[in-house]
């Protein structure tokens, strides 16, 4: 269980998560192990895990700018301060996390009280603290889904609160203290190297994907275990494993028969029909899935307040877009709203598409350069939408 | 004030007196034990040194809280007594509709002991109940039985291999929903049950509808997000022979007996290729929304995956047309599927030659009537049959329980769940194959035991839950406890959370393990057969697959029981996670 939980310790600190020495992650079999010392009260956390029928459990303060995002989400949410709960707008996290109870108390008691209805819940003034039923990956991914949700939120309500009435200097001083934190996420690197040219051998286009799946992390186009990556040639599909991790994709790419002859697809990404719907309207043959932070954040930015918000995720009749990129609705998997229905037809206008409080896909021909261009620059053009729109309401942002 | 989705009615049934008694559901079980496997094994534990065939030996129907709501995939009952294959306690959760029908005429549970005098079917109609006489069923087929009742009813039979008291009868719902495992069939056959037929129309009491239909849209939201549920090869489309593909796709396939671990061919018995050749429709349990049941246009039973792999890959036979007539052979005959065709494969393998597929037909009449020679034999399942020749380790069983399509040696939380497992060879205990390969909740390394003990013993609190509720364990390849611990407070009134309901999982394991240990079940029964540990499978395409290191496997069978708290007896010694 060591060699697990360094892994994620590095994987916390390296996507600028959490400091290393601000994390407490616990993992066991039949005995436990702890990546370091527990100082203070911590022990209240081992105290939990002992209380808890699961494998790990993970408590961290999180790095800027999501401390100062949990700070004023803590303080400013009225759902926080009437329910003790944060509800997520962002489609996905929503559906797998529902909401996150936000704690007074860093105690034993509390947290297996919250973790005992919730996969992760906030300490007020604390942190995070999460786990795993499984294995230490899942508290990992559990904490990486916390932070984007809650990153997503502060944005799309400040955006709200800023229209709607005077913010205050204090709300306008943390929203510029956040912004400039999270000026490490924008897309402004250059285009990393990646394989160019058609492809049709196993092993090249297994090694090309993880490439260009690497690059997809490696510049914050995605965080945790979100996002998947495909790629058609010679009537198979290669896609990215379900749950699999874009960062390390060696060992779980799958190989299917587009004809669909094989249900060894099972372990395909959840976004498989999707990813076939795109190829037959489109033609082409790579497809980029990401969940760029303000993509997502100005997929949501609609003021229409007659339409039944809560459904926005489902069918929206709007034509919307940010920039010229398309916005479309559309829920994750199968089902009649499910976003394999939206998304392809989109894609014709070789922009990209967002899926409303979703994520990204990009879509071009041979190699993954062009789609990850495209990625990038959904994301740059999300970006400077949203400043834009904040500095309409607030002034300046530095 | 009594909790919501439970009638507080049950039935006692007294075969040899030819009496019934309604009698209270105790809350005290209720809270304690959820329902389904979990009344089962409490209504069990004071006679489980009996016989199975004993007159006080109870046979057990019981449906969870969940059962008859509108609750996803709820729709299920356990049927709970000793085996006759392993002695174990043994339960069964079985699909179709006779859970919620049984539920809807009014009772929590069902509990049948004695003999009677002559073969009868107990009729329930609601309130009204009778023991009919059934002589006129005697070794007639399942069917007959479903027939001998209008659709409005739902019922439970035996066939003859059950009446014949064949080791791994089955009893069988609804025409074609099995309580497979572990011969329940010929404990209900010592009774001379041969059939249940119950009819009830009565709504079950939920305590806040509205916040069920909200718990309910969050599990079918995460369902349809799921690939192996509603993916376009999921569970949902090819039903449970999705897994043909992938699992050959992984070189675990049991092969000729477990020798290897790859049959080229399956591809003639793979989920596409019985949709296509029986232009396969999905069917399913009462209130389920993923249906995984498949009938073919002409109204043949499409095999399950552990069906097809064992009457194909296990016997080393492509021939599809004789599988899916295995198949109805056993749903008539009344056998499980698993032991019947493991049990020709041990035979075959001590014989020395492949059986060809009329002749395994003909022995699955042959082992259902008992005949002399083979037939009475093989009736008595693959490990007597083998020790009996001088060859136990041809058996390819834990305690006695035939193991089913998953080599362990392809995935190694498997190895270890099959030899803990309360009920011998089984997969669904702990089900680690939804980790080792489909990937949920999250991928875990299948050739290793590194934290396997610790989800090992998770999972075996979480599925004794889940057979309690009694809910489906596929809609668990997507949602968590966390989202059924919401839908069961809606259906109740009464607050459940996560670690609570593991507390009540973990009871209902330790129970079991208990009422093993009084029929001298102990930690030398907790093992897999030698072959595992010393002949590889069948490697290739960058796959190896070795045998199972020992040591790695002791190892991790005694953090099990370190996290379990067991000492050298096999007993509780604390409450430990």
């Amino acid at each position: 269980m060591q060699r697990l939980v360094q892994k994620y310790v590095r994987k916390i600190e390296a996507q600028g998560l959490a400091k290393l020495d601000n994390v407490v992650f616990f993992a066991r079999d039949a005995d436990i192990y702890c990546n370091r010392t527990l100082r203070g009260d911590e022990q209240e956390l081992q105290a939990a895990l002992d209380a808890m029928n699961v494998s790990s459990l993970l408590f961290v303060r999180p790095a800027d700018p999501y401390w100062t995002v949990l700070q004023q989400i803590s303080r400013q949410d009225e759902a926080v301060l009437s329910e003790g709960r944060i509800f997520p707008h962002d489609a996905e996290t929503r559906t797998f996390l529902h909401d996150i109870p936000v704690l007074d108390r860093f105690s034993a008691d509390a947290i297996v009280s919250a973790l005992s209805r919730r996969k992760t819940a906030v300490i007020r003034d604390r942190g995070i603290v999460t786990f795993g039923a499984v294995t230490p990956e899942q508290a990992y991914i559990m904490l990486s889904s916390t932070c984007f949700t809650v990153f997503v939120k502060y944005f799309s309500d400040a955006l709200r609160r800023f229209r709607s009435t005077v913010a205050d200097e204090e709300d306008r001083a943390a929203f510029r203290r956040i912004w400039r934190a999270a000026e490490q996420f924008f897309p402004a690197m250059p285009m990393p190297p990646l394989c160019t040219g058609l492809v049709d051998d196993d092993d090249t286009v297994f090694a090309m994907m993880a490439d260009a799946g690497r690059a997809v992390v490696g510049h914050h186009l995605v965080d945790s275990f979100f996002g998947n990556i495909s790629y058609i040639v010679n009537d198979c599909i290669y896609i990215s494993q379900t749950g699999s991790s874009l960062d390390e994709l060696e060992g779980c790419i799958d190989k299917i028969p587009f004809a669909g002859t094989s249900s060894a697809g099972i372990t395909a990404s959840s976004e498989l029909s999707a990813h076939k719907n795109i190829y037959r309207v489109t033609g082409l043959n790579a497809i980029l899935h990401g969940h760029p932070k303000f993509a997502v954040i100005m997929s949501m930015d609609c003021e229409r307040k007659d339409c039944g918000r809560e459904l926005c995720y489902q069918a929206c009749p709007e034509r919307r877009s940010v920039r010229g990129i398309p916005i479309v609705s559309g829920e994750i998997g199968t089902g009649t709203t499910a976003l394999m229905h939206t998304v392809p037809e989109a894609l014709l206008d070789d922009r990209g598409v967002i899926v409303y409080g979703h994520g990204v896909f990009t879509a071009c021909r041979d190699d993954f350069r062009k789609a990850f261009a495209q990625l990038q620059a959904v994301e740059r053009a999300c970006v400077a939408a949203y400043r834009e729109e904040a500095e309409k309401a607030i002034g300046s942002i530095p | 004030m009594l909790m919501s989705g439970y009638t507080f009615r049950s039935l006692h049934v007294d075969l040899t007196a030819g009496s019934v008694e309604t009698v209270s559901t105790p809350e005290r079980l209720c809270r304690e034990y959820l329902g389904g496997r979990g009344f089962g094994v409490s209504l069990l534990a004071d006679f489980i040194t009996q016989s199975y065939n004993s007159p006080e030996m109870p046979l057990i129907f019981a449906a969870g809280p969940l059962v008859g709501t509108a609750s996803p995939t709820s729709g299920r009952l356990s049927v709970v007594s000793r085996s006759p294959l392993t002695g174990t306690v043994f339960d069964c959760s079985v699909g179709g509709r006779f859970g919620t029908v049984i539920k809807r005429a009014g009772y929590d549970f069902i509990k049948i002991v004695g003999i009677a005098e002559r073969l009868v079917v107990l009729e329930i109609d609601g309130a009204a109940v009778a023991l009919r006489n059934a002589e006129s069923l005697a070794m007639q087929p399942v069917s007959a039985a479903a027939r001998a009742y209008s659709s409005a009813w739902s019922t439970a039979a035996i066939g003859p291999a059950g009446e014949r008291k064949v080791r791994f009868a089955s009893i069988i719902a609804d025409g074609h929903y099995a309580a497979g495992r572990g011969g329940l069939g010929a404990v209900m056959g010592a009774k001379r049950l041969k059939a249940i037929a119950v009819r009830g129309a009565d709504d079950v009491q939920v305590a806040d509808p509205e916040e069920l239909q909200s718990a309910r849209e969050s599990v079918m939201r995460l369902l349809r997000t799921s690939q192996a549920v509603f993916g376009e090869f999921g569970l949902a489309e090819y039903g449970t022979a999705a897994l043909v593909d992938v699992i050959h796709a992984r070189r675990m396939e049991p092969t000729e007996n477990f020798r290897k671990t790859l049959f080229p061919q399956s591809g003639a018995y793979s989920g596409y290729a019985m949709k296509n050749r029986y232009h396969a429709r999905r069917t399913g349990c009462a209130g389920c929304p993923i249906l995984c049941k498949k009938m073919g246009a002409g109204n043949e039973v499409i095999p399950e995956y552990e069906t097809v792999s064992h009457f194909g890959a296990l016997n080393a036979n492509s021939d599809l047309n004789a599988i899916v007539e295995a198949n109805r052979l056993c749903n008539e005959l009344g056998m499980d599927t698993i032991s019947a065709a493991s049990t020709i494969a041990c035979y075959a393998d001590l014989e020395n030659r492949t059986i060809p597929p009329p002749e395994i037909l003909q022995m699955l009449h042959e082992i259902a009537d008992r005949q002399p020679g083979r037939g009475d034999e093989l009736a008595e399942g693959s490990l007597r049959y083998s020790s009996a020749h001088g060859h136990p380790e041809l058996s390819m069983s834990v305690k006695g329980l035939e193991l089913p399509a998953y080599d362990p040696r392809g995935a190694y939380g498997m190895a270890l769940a099959y030899a803990t497992s309360n009920r011998g060879g089984c997969h669904l205990r702990a089900y680690p194959i939804s980790h080792e390969i489909l990937r949920k909740p999250v991928a875990t390394d299948r050739f290793s035991f590194e934290g396997k003990a610790r989800i090992v013993k998770i999972a075996e609190d979480l599925n004794a839950v889940v057979d309690s509720l009694t809910a489906c364990k596929f809609v668990f390849f997507a949602v968590s406890l966390e989202e059924y611990a919401r839908v069961l407070s809606a259906v109740t009134g009464r607050q459940f959370d996560v670690q609570s309901l593991f507390h009540i999982g973990e009871r209902i394991w330790n129970d079991e393990r208990m009422m093993n240990r009084a029929n001298g079940f102990s930690a030398t029964d907790d093992d897999l057969p030698q072959r595992f540990f010393s002949e590889p499978g069948t490697s290739g395409s960058l796959i190896e697959i070795r045998p199972i290191d020992r040591g790695e496997f002791l190892m991790a069978r005694a953090n099990y029981y370190r996290i379990r708290g067991y000492n050298d007896d096999l007993i509780d010694s604390g409450d430990i996670w």
